[in-house]
């Protein structure tokens, strides 16, 4: 392919290296104008990289770069952007206790010739960008008093802000809500409507097929192919990215529930400002069951996990494991009791990133014989303990034991976590968004490590804001709304439609109506 | 050229490159300032290894900053900045002192009685930023500050009390002989010893000039405790968890709050230890009132953070931040040089330290240029 004026970016022959590690390898991309291109690639694949790269993040070791048909050196991201390059990165570089107009002018205030600032005219300024581009957004709000979602919508209006035609936008989608997804995917379109071009880094792939034009591959820094997205489905997507065929669609047979062997009764949970947001809440698990919460983040699902683990209190009712109360005890009972959990957080809440890896495995239960006796760690059993379970889980790199968590991709810490809470033998797993941000591959993984724990017996309490992942996995699905479970199904008995209308607070009745 | 990237990766290496930039950096000074550098710093030299005396002058003086900076690095490797060293230093000195004057026990069990009063002492001063951090969330660097004042005036108020208050000095009563820690005290000190050191000028210019004191093999010992402590141990599995990341520490089931108070009670113990150390092991074996802080516990800080927080590593931080005070003494004898240019170099040092980070980037730039060479 030619260069021509028709692409906003071309990129020919990048590569760069770090250290020993050859993140890419003669990558090529062509975005034609005013369309949505999508980068797809594994955790790991080098699409950030490569973005990186044409927002003046990072040096190519070798390659070129065309804007518009014309060669372009970005030494830093200032070039980029007067080039009209913009991008709003995974985790976002806004100043919390500014204002959304603060934040969007900062670094190019609008002021008179004393050097007072001019809000008023920025506000306006802002105002008709909003309004030509549907992002709706509060200037006068505070960041921190705002959702994940307007703060992205902030990030993309200080872009806007300062002239951009080309917007990178880095996993987008990996923060937001089902409904933010929606009207993420409606403001792109009305950018694309005024003449502008968006690259969406991601690894998911129904987002690519509702929203891209044309779709980039990468695998392991080295490009793939460039395909019409209307051309192939989403399972060629899936094979392309991985390089070998994966399973979309999680293979379990039917559940043989058990007995119950976790009920919670009638509880209620107040929150740090002493607002009950969890209200009369009951739920049975049996062994052998998978039960799905599905809902909208901020429901009372982050109250419900740390009210289990005892992070906190209670006001009302019981939670029993086996038949034992647990509730407002200590978190290290309930680990002793028989619930282990995959944290939502895995990177605060899971480990410890600057302890190794062999470390992290023993996070819970260093003070049991054997990794421990009278109080002095035993290694070499620590040590057996993570090999063996690097070899299970096939966490890697290989040899992985003694180097720090921290320089693990996020697939194989989770794994790290999984093998740890696995091996507690718990009789109840919750998983609270187990798959977060993890690219196809790792995701089959551990649904099918969830199914087989099922399969053993187990009973597993699946929360995830995913909703394909709920009704995919679960076996019996229950919707959280307002701090109250609104409905409960057995999988296969309830459509897509229904759950997302209990989840946005509508009642069972009015549909049965 | 691997080999090169492989030592600079070493943290020992940063470290050793700070301390010769801090050399570096006195010279330069030294020579703006007119005075030959090369041969100030070789009196400096002379004045540490020359003599017996000044060598044992230089590890008594490493005692106290030892066991301070041991104190700052496990406060440090449980996520915690214990800047109260000095505080708990103090409390050690003046519960040492109030013990060793009060009491006159057989030494075996008044130098015990002695240390321990003093350790406790420091233990429950470390204790109470322990219990204000993990009950109330008050950050520790502030409750330290302010109890490293109140601990100064505390001592001031002890060495004016009538009871403990010696008339005509500035200071207390000297503690009991019974709880002196200086190697061979009684015997060097009797008619036998006296006679015998005549004779031999070796162990006379230490034991007679010196307050040469058990104190060193306690800090050296305690350091490799600490250090075994912190990586072989469950509790310290648990400090060193909490200290890396208290949220994951707290829903694996480690109680957090328990773990700062415990931190902060260790490192507190270990700096009234050091406090107790220097008044039953070195003259004047008192308190005096003073007006600002000698400086023990605050530059433990120094050794702590010389020594990059390895326990192992404040053994020989403590040893050459001791060296090149009692080095800098000489320096103003001899060459008339103020000694405040060994301030400059140990400041120097510090900051050099602080810049570590540095140098194992520059191993990744030294990689890079070699894959790049590889690599075409």
């Amino acid at each position: 392919m030619g260069i021509s004026k028709e692409y906003a970016v071309q990129m020919r022959g990048i590569k760069k290296v770090f250290g020993a590690y050859q993140a890419l390898d003669d990558v090529q991309l062509d975005v034609k104008k005013g369309t949505i291109h999508a980068i797809l690639g594994e955790n790991g694949a080098g699409k950030s990289t490569l973005m990186n790269i044409l927002y003046g993040l990072y040096q190519p070791d070798c390659g070129e770069i065309y804007l518009n048909g014309e060669k372009v050196n970005i030494k830093n991201p200032n070039i980029a952007i007067s080039h009209g390059v913009g991008m709003v990165h995974q985790h976002f570089m806004l100043v919390d206790n500014f204002t959304v107009t603060q934040n969007i002018i900062l670094g190019k205030e609008v002021s008179n010739k004393f050097g007072v600032l001019n809000m008023s005219k920025a506000k306006n300024e802002i105002k008709s960008i909003v309004k030509k581009y549907g992002l709706d957004v509060d200037p006068d709000a505070k960041i921190e008093d705002i959702s994940v979602g307007m703060q992205q919508r902030v990030e993309i209006l200080k872009a806007l802000y300062r002239g951009v035609d080309l917007l990178i936008l880095d996993e987008p989608t990996a923060v937001l809500t089902p409904l933010e997804i929606k009207e993420l995917i409606c403001i792109m379109g009305n950018l694309i409507k005024d003449g502008k071009t968006i690259i969406i880094i991601t690894h998911k792939l129904k987002e690519i097929k509702e929203s891209a034009e044309e779709c980039t591959i990468i695998r392991k820094g080295k490009y793939i192919d460039t395909v019409k997205v209307t051309d192939v489905e989403q399972s060629d997507l899936a094979n392309m990215m991985v390089g070998h065929k994966v399973n979309l669609i999680v293979e379990k047979s039917p559940a043989e529930p058990g007995e119950i062997v976790f009920d919670i009764d009638n509880i209620t949970v107040e929150d740090d400002r002493k607002l009950s947001v969890i209200k009369d809440l009951s739920l049975k698990i049996r062994r052998g069951e998978i039960l799905g919460i599905a809902g909208i983040d901020g429901n009372g699902q982050k109250e419900l996990v740390e009210a289990i683990t005892c992070l906190r209190k209670v006001s009302s009712g019981t939670i029993k494991i086996n038949g034992n109360e647990i509730q407002n005890t200590n978190p290290r009972n309930v680990i002793d009791n028989g619930i282990s959990t995959i944290h939502e957080d895995r990177q605060k809440c899971g480990l410890v990133l600057d302890f190794t890896v062999a470390e992290n495995s023993v996070l819970e239960k260093y003070r049991k014989q054997p990794y421990s006796n009278k109080g002095i760690i035993n290694n070499k059993k620590i040590d057996e303990f993570i090999k063996q379970k690097i070899q299970d889980y096939k966490i890697r790199p290989e040899h992985c034991e003694n180097i720090l968590v921290r320089e693990l991709s996020g697939g194989n810490q989770q794994k790290v976590i999984i093998a740890r809470e696995v091996a507690n033998h718990p009789d109840l797993l919750i998983a609270v968004q187990p798959t977060r941000g993890l690219d196809v591959g790792a995701i089959e993984y551990i649904h099918k490590t969830l199914v087989e724990l099922r399969d053993k017996g187990k009973a597993i309490l699946l929360i995830s804001l995913e909703l394909d992942e709920i009704m995919n996995l679960s076996d019996t699905i229950s919707v959280i709304y307002s701090g109250q479970i609104v409905g409960t199904f057995k999988q296969g008995t309830v459509d897509e439609n229904h759950i997302g209308f209990l989840m946005a607070g509508g009642k069972q009745d009015a549909v049965n109506n | 050229m691997q080999l090169i990237i492989k030592i600079l990766r070493k943290p020992i290496t940063s470290t050793i490159i700070a301390i010769l930039c801090g050399f570096f950096v006195a010279s330069i000074i030294l020579s703006l300032a007119g005075y030959n550098s090369i041969q100030t710093i070789n009196v400096m030299f002379n004045g540490v290894f020359s003599r017996p005396k000044s060598i044992a002058n230089v590890i008594i003086k490493s005692t106290p900053i030892i066991l301070t900076g041991l104190s700052v690095a496990f406060a440090f490797k449980t996520g915690l900045f214990n800047i109260g060293a000095e505080g708990q230093y103090i409390m050690g000195t003046i519960f040492a002192v109030i013990m060793g004057i009060q009491f006159d026990f057989v030494p075996y069990i008044q130098v015990p009685l002695v240390i321990f009063s003093g350790m406790i002492a420091g233990a429950l001063y470390g204790g109470i930023v322990g219990l204000l951090k993990s009950k109330f969330g008050i950050h520790e660097v502030i409750t330290s500050i302010m109890l490293n004042w109140i601990a100064l005036y505390m001592s001031n108020f002890i060495a004016n009390t009538s009871v403990f208050h010696k008339p005509n000095t500035t200071g207390t009563y000297v503690i009991n002989e019974s709880s002196f820690t200086q190697v061979l005290y009684k015997w060097k000190t009797s008619r036998a010893g006296i006679a015998y050191l005549k004779n031999n000028s070796f162990l006379s210019d230490i034991l007679l000039r010196t307050d040469l004191n058990y104190g060193i093999i306690i800090a050296i010992v305690l350091a490799i405790f600490i250090s075994f402590f912190l990586l072989k141990t469950t509790k310290g599995f648990e400090l060193r968890a909490v200290g890396l990341n208290n949220h994951a520490s707290e829903f694996a089931g480690i109680d957090v709050k328990k773990n700062i108070l415990h931190s902060m009670l260790i490192a507190g113990a270990l700096s009234g230890l050091a406090g107790a150390l220097t008044i039953t092991g070195m003259s004047p074996h008192n308190i005096s009132t003073i007006s600002v802080f000698e400086g023990n516990g605050l530059n433990g800080l120094s050794v702590a953070l010389i020594a990059n927080s390895s326990p192992i590593g404040c053994i020989f931080a403590g040893l050459l931040f001791s060296g090149l005070i009692y080095g800098g003494q000489s320096v103003q004898s001899e060459v008339g040089v103020p000694s405040e240019i060994i301030n400059i170099m140990i400041g120097t040092i510090v900051f050099f330290v602080a810049l570590t980070r540095l140098i194992p980037q520059l191993a990744n730039v030294f990689e890079k240029k070699v894959g790049k060479k590889n690599a075409n």
